[in-house]
This record gives C-alpha cells, sequence and structure tokens, in this order.
C-alpha cells in the first residue's frame, strides 16, 4: 500500500502508464515553491483570452494554489462545492480579470490532498467535462512530485515548466523532469525562464539542462527528451506592483517588459501548440 | 457571531467556577479576582489558565500530546506548501520500568522530570518538545535540514545519557534514551499518523539493535547527483558575468571576458 509520506515515483495512486493525455490540457508545475507558477498562469491565461481563446485556468493545487489571491477573487462557489455535491460544475467556473475562467478549488479541498481512487476519478471527471468547453485549459499545479501534483500533469498533453535562474529552482526542476520521463514517459517538457536576469539566458539554461538530461536521463536513443524553451520573463518591477495591488499585469500594465515577455510566450505557444481561435 | 449580546452581563456568581478554580489552584495560579480586574478580565484570566492547562503535561510542564498533535498538523500545511524540512524525533527511556520497580514510582516521576527539563534545554526556541505518552517523549525541529538531523539527535541523545539524576539524598542515577526519527517528506501532504509511524518504526529499530543510540529514516531525496548538480551550473558563471551588465557600461566588456578566465585559473 502506498503509505503517501514519500515522493514515491512508483507511487499506486498515480497512474504509471498515463490515461491518455487530454488535448488543449496544459499543465503549469515548477519544481520548487514560489518560482511564480500562479502568477504565469494567470497572466498567460489572460494573454490567450485577449488573443480570442476560452481559457479556463484550474487550481490543481487542490487549494494550495494562491489564484483566488493573485486575482483578487472571493469564490463563494468552488471544486469542493463540486466535490461534495452542494454545487453544479457550472456554478464554480466563474469569470476573472482578463477576460478568461476560473476554477478555484476552495481550502476545503486540501482534505482530498492525500489522492484516493474516489478523488482521482471525481477529478478526471471533472476535467474531461471541463475540456469541450474551452480552447485551453491552464493547470496551476502544486510544486515538486507529490502524488497531487504528478496525477495532474498526468493528464496534461503538454508540461510547461517554471524554473527561476537559481541554482535551487533549476536542480528541482530538473529532478521533476527526471521523474515524469521516468514515470509518464513525457518526451517533450517546456520550459518557461521566470525572473530572467539577462536575455538569452533562458535559452542558456535549456540547453544547459538539454545536456545534462541527455547525458543521465535519456540514455535510451531511442526515447530522446526534448526540452523546448518557450521563452523568458524578464525581472520586471511591474511583476511585484500589480502582485501587491492584487492586480492582474496583463490588465493594467502589458507593455512592460514582463507583460510583453507573457504575450510573445501566448503567441509561441498559439505557433506550436494551441490550434487558432476559429 | 456574538455569543453574548452586549446587553447581556455574564455574572460570574452565576458561573460554576470552582472546579475551573480548584485546577487552577493545583496549577499554583492565583485564583482570586484582584482588586480593580473587571469580570470581563478575570474571567478571561481563568480560561487562559485552563487552556495553557488543557496543552500541557502536568508532571514535566512538557506539552502535552494534544498540543504535540496540533503543532504537527500545522507542519504537515507548511511542509506541503514549502518543501521545509521538518524532522520528528520520538524518543524513549530505554528500561525505565525497571527504574520504577527497582527504586520507586517517585523516583521515575523524578527521572521523567529531569529528561524533560534536559531536553526543554537541547532545543531551539521554535521547536517543539512534548511528553508523548508514559516514558515517551516527541520533539518536532521545523527547519531542520536532513544534513543535520542525526547531528541534532545524537546531541540530544548524549545530553540526557551525561545526566546524574538524583533520585534520593544517597543516589543518582544514569538513564539513556533511545530515539527515531522521520522528514515530513517534502511537497508531499501527509498524515500526521503515518509520519508518527515512520518515526516510531525507527524507535522500535533503535530499541531492537541495542537501545541509547538514535535511528533516522532518510528522507528520499530526488537523487540529483553531484555530478549532474556540477553540470547543471555551467551556465551560472555566463550568468554571473550576465549581472556585471547592469554595472556600467565601459566596465562590461572587461567583464566578461574575465570572469571565466578567473574561475579556470
Amino acid at each position: 500500500m502506498n503509505d503517501g509520506l514519500t515522493p514515491d515515483v512508483e507511487n499506486k495512486n498515480t497512474p504509471k502508464v498515463p490515461l491518455k493525455p487530454l488535448g488543449k490540457v496544459l499543465a503549469v508545475t515548477s519544481g520548487k515553491g514560489g518560482v511564480g507558477k500562479t502568477f504565469v498562469s494567470a497572466n498567460l491565461a489572460a494573454a490567450l483570452a485577449s488573443r480570442g481563446h476560452r481559457v479556463l485556468v484550474l487550481d490543481a493545487d487542490l487549494g494550495l494554489a494562491n489564484l483566488d489571491v493573485v486575482l483578487n477573487l472571493h469564490p463563494k462557489v468552488t471544486l469542493h462545492d463540486v466535490f461534495t455535491g452542494k454545487a453544479k460544475l457550472e456554478d464554480a467556473i466563474l469569470p476573472a480579470p482578463g477576460g478568461f475562467s476560473v476554477l478555484l478549488a476552495g481550502s476545503g479541498m486540501v482534505e482530498y490532498s492525500r489522492l484516493t481512487t474516489e478523488v482521482r476519478d471525481e477529478f478526471l471527471r471533472i476535467i474531461s467535462s471541463l475540456v469541450p468547453r474551452f480552447d485551453v485549459v491552464l493547470m496551476d499545479t502544486g510544486a515538486g512530485i507529490s502524488d497531487v501534483v504528478l496525477f495532474a500533469v498526468s493528464l496534461a498533453s503538454e508540461v510547461l515548466m517554471v524554473a527561476t535562474p537559481e541554482p535551487t529552482s533549476l536542480t528541482d526542476a530538473y529532478a521533476t523532469i527526471k521523474v515524469l520521463v521516468g514515470q509518464q514517459q513525457r518526451q517533450t517538457v517546456r520550459l518557461i525562464v521566470n525572473q530572467s536576469t539577462r536575455s538569452g539566458s533562458g535559452q542558456a539554461i535549456t540547453n544547459q539542462l538539454q545536456q545534462v538530461l541527455d547525458r543521465f536521463v535519456a540514455t535510451d536513443p531511442e526515447h530522446p527528451i526534448q526540452l523546448i524553451h518557450l521563452g523568458d520573463i524578464p525581472v520586471d518591477p511591474e511583476v511585484r506592483q500589480a502582485i501587491m495591488r492584487r492586480q492582474l499585469m496583463m490588465q493594467h500594465t502589458p507593455d512592460c517588459p514582463a507583460g510583453k515577455a507573457i504575450a510573445q510566450l501566448a503567441r509561441t505557444l498559439e505557433r506550436t501548440v494551441i490550434p487558432k481561435p476559429a | 457571531m456574538t455569543r453574548f449580546p452586549d446587553t447581556s452581563l455574564v455574572n460570574l456568581h452565576n458561573l460554576k467556577l470552582d472546579d475551573a478554580c480548584a485546577l487552577l489552584q493545583h496549577d499554583a495560579k492565583n485564583i482570586e479576582q484582584e482588586a480593580g480586574e473587571s469580570d470581563a478580565a478575570y474571567l478571561q484570566r481563568l480560561i487562559d489558565g485552563l487552556c495553557e492547562l488543557s496543552l500541557r503535561d502536568p508532571l514535566t510542564g512538557l506539552n502535552n500530546r494534544r498540543h504535540f498533535r496540533s503543532v504537527l498538523e500545522r507542519s504537515i500545511d507548511i511542509v506541503a506548501r514549502s518543501g521545509e524540512s521538518v524532522l520528528l524525533l520520538l524518543l524513549d527511556i530505554d528500561r525505565f520500568k525497571s527504574i520504577n520497580d527497582g527504586h520507586g514510582h517517585l523516583a521515575g516521576d523524578q527521572v521523567l522530570r529531569e529528561i524533560a527539563s534536559c531536553l526543554a534545554h537541547c532545543l531551539r526556541p521554535m521547536d517543539t518538545v512534548a511528553r508523548y505518552g508514559g516514558e515517551e517523549f516527541a520533539i518536532i525541529l521545523p527547519n531542520c535540514r536532513p544534513a543535520f538531523g542525526l547531528a541534532v539527535a545524537e546531541r540530544i541523545r548524549k545530553s540526557v545519557a551525561a545526566l546524574s539524576i538524583p533520585v534520593s539524598p544517597l543516589l543518582s542515577l544514569k538513564v539513556t534514551i533511545s530515539i527515531g526519527g522521520a522528514y515530513a517528506p517534502e511537497w508531499v501532504r501527509s498524515t500526521t499518523d503515518l509520519w508518527i509511524e515512520r518515526a516510531d518504526k525507527q524507535l522500535y529499530r533503535a530499541k531492537s539493535e541495542g537501545r541509547d543510540q538514535v535511528c533516522l529514516d532518510q528522507p528520499r531525496e530526488l537523487s540529483v547527483s553531484a555530478e549532474e548538480k556540477g553540470l547543471l551550473f555551467g551556465h551560472l558563471l555566463m550568468d554571473e558575468s550576465g549581472i556585471q551588465e547592469n554595472v556600467p557600461r565601459d566596465a562590461t566588456s572587461d567583464e566578461q571576458s574575465n570572469a571565466p578566465k578567473r574561475e579556470n585559473a
């Protein structure tokens, strides 16, 4: 039996062979907490929404994502209510500033943070019924490799890994990618370097990680791993301003350097993984 | 929600305070309403005293099991969100029954008190030490990196072993403890029961391997070898020179060309 204690890469609760990943579902994840996952999810969602996509951001950290804080939302109905049968899914999908929708987990979801079969099935059912309603679903997952994170990521067709250029963040990102490759047979991970201090450093970091992955993880030439540099978000005082004011940066200062970088991320995604809106 | 509407004044005489006062008095607390102390302030003082009593072990003065459980629950939340390393230690006095049998229960109580006070002195202010059961103690060490866990636990074990506990005018006892410990797994929301169970397994191991020793359940770290790390951070040299770009421009070209060389030298 899985005791839920060890970050077990062979965790029985997380499907070893992933369920068929759901198209249009992108997991925004990170090796280490506090690197800006939620900030990136919310602002990327706004950037995509402004380009005409119907976007949903889902708190897949089961109540520990700070989506409500970043967006200054005070939801009355959350995923928790859907889980407990108190509300319908439709009622828990809320409009967010920035023209996209959010589904917040609600603090009660922490109780479900041990991934039982029931929770997994319910979560899967909810995600499956969300997918047809949106062009893109961004899952703001927790950090690291807990069973909840691994399960959420296993549902996504694409993984967007957020990291900052610090050694701790990169080590944890690398370790997480290793687990994703080993457990979920991921072959492609997209890297977003947040708080980058120098233009071009994100590509250098990606190359560096790719080299180490090639040498230590993708030792089988039949199964290469491709780390794709999706883009950098530069250090920008506007980011802090927006977070402190609990405003969506893409709504208030979309032309600041970080805002332009996120808009660029959206365009890159559109070119590569997301179909253009009809 | 107001439980006591502003219009209703609580009359102290209608409240059955005798039991509460008896408990607090037993604990050497002043239970008399002081001159000038309002009814509300007096009542608050009694409540505070009761709250404190409910969280403390009367014999040793340490936190009791109830308080320990709530701190442990809180630690799990912190670990899940921050990935901080938190170590749980369970400590058991070796052959305690023979102390009780051979020297009487008062001697046993004295041993418990002395060890409790020793433990309390071994720890940092942010740590939580509790009496967990009869002769068993528990310690929660937040922000304790895996590399230091064993050293901390060994220091505690040795401090207790170095005690000479007077149990009668002519007799002092030497006692030893066994320690089992487990880290909360980083990023994973666990349960207190499972965490305690892992520490308990290690305590059992320490006992069965001869007592007076420490056994820790090492966290399964994400395996990133030193070699991998070395390769991962190759770019940091470039990044360092990148940061220099923000200082005056004319200095930059020099910095950039010099920085890597300096590292190589």
